[in-house]
């Protein structure tokens, strides 16, 4: 098992492109959710002014 | 109509184009973790270590699949550019601009892995040759992309502005692909062929397949979650997108 990860001594550039590529397909995948959550925030901020405006 | 182009028509409505590529990405997602799971094992595990390189050569299964995306999606970004730019669909507008980030992202891990590979192999982590300096400008023509079409106010304007950049860059692509064959670099030529035999031992090349296959399927479950998002952004006044806010917990906005 530590042979696997000694990487034939070759771990210091093996791990970080695995790491790399994973935690930058990982913020790519979150992006969108992040931005729907804003985007709903912002319509929900709109209609509340719109309704408040309407009431008084 | 023809069943195929009646398809593509509706395909084009938003609000058909939400609900359907929302039945797409759990499946989208589940196969490209599946097939990656599959590839990574092939690769770490599986394929023996490289004569020259050892297990440096390892990276090769991130780094050519991200360096082929890399010029797909800028490739696919093109296609649905020059689409919008002539027939002015709206959903082609989002689509180019959806994989423009993904496309980045990708060359961004090609360029960084190559210099993690670079540095054992070659003794030296960037060196300013065909193929790295060729990659280094897509990175650029993605950054050049995504800052004009958020440097422009009107989101429609914006994404055709930018779709006629993405038009021009695509001069890059054949200049990245053929720059080992054109010039002396640094950069290894092609090993894998898709007409033609492959330079390559086929137990490190099956697992290589498959984390190409898991990159296709994972950039188009990305194009599409960023589509949706954008298309919601775009159509916020519109029926359809009130209506289905409407339906979500914890939003109120039906009676607007």
């Amino acid at each position: 098992m530590s042979d696997f990860f000694a990487m034939g001594g070759y771990a210091a550039y093996v791990w970080p492109s695995y790491a790399l590529f994973f935690i930058v397909l990982l913020i790519d995948a979150v992006a969108p959710l992040r931005q729907r959550n804003r985007i709903l925030r912002e319509l929900q901020r709109r209609v509340t002014r719109q309704r408040a405006r309407k009431t008084s | 109509m023809n069943p195929i182009v009646l398809w593509f028509h509706k395909l084009g409505s938003p609000p058909y184009f939400y609900r359907f590529a929302g039945r797409c990405l759990p499946w989208l997602y589940a196969s490209a973790i599946l097939f990656a799971i599959i590839g990574l094992y092939g690769g770490l595990v599986v394929a023996p270590a490289d004569y020259q390189q050892g297990d440096s050569f390892r990276i090769m299964y991130v780094h050519v699949p991200c360096a082929w995306m890399g010029l797909f999606a800028y490739a696919f970004m093109a296609a649905n550019g020059f689409v919008a730019l002539v027939w002015r669909i709206k959903l082609s507008e989002t689509l180019a601009m959806a994989s423009a980030p993904i496309g980045a992202a990708f060359t961004f891990i090609t360029l960084v892995t190559g210099s993690l590979w670079g540095q054992p192999t070659w003794g030296t982590w960037w060196t300013w040759d065909a193929r790295l300096t060729s990659e280094l400008v897509l990175l650029f023509l993605y950054f050049g992309v995504i800052g004009l079409y958020y440097s422009i106010e009107d989101r429609r304007q914006a994404a055709r502005a930018a779709a006629f950049l993405a038009l021009v860059g695509v001069v890059n692509l054949p200049i990245v692909h053929y720059s080992v064959q054109w010039w002396n670099t640094l950069h290894q030529g092609t090993t894998v062929s898709l007409l033609g035999p492959s330079r390559i031992d086929p137990r490190m090349l099956w697992p290589l397949v498959l984390m190409a296959l898991a990159t296709h399927l994972y950039f188009f479950a990305s194009v599409l979650a960023r589509a949706r998002v954008e298309l919601i952004d775009l159509e916020s006044g519109k029926r359809w997108v009130r209506e289905m806010l409407s339906r979500q917990p914890g939003v109120e906005i039906s009676d607007v």
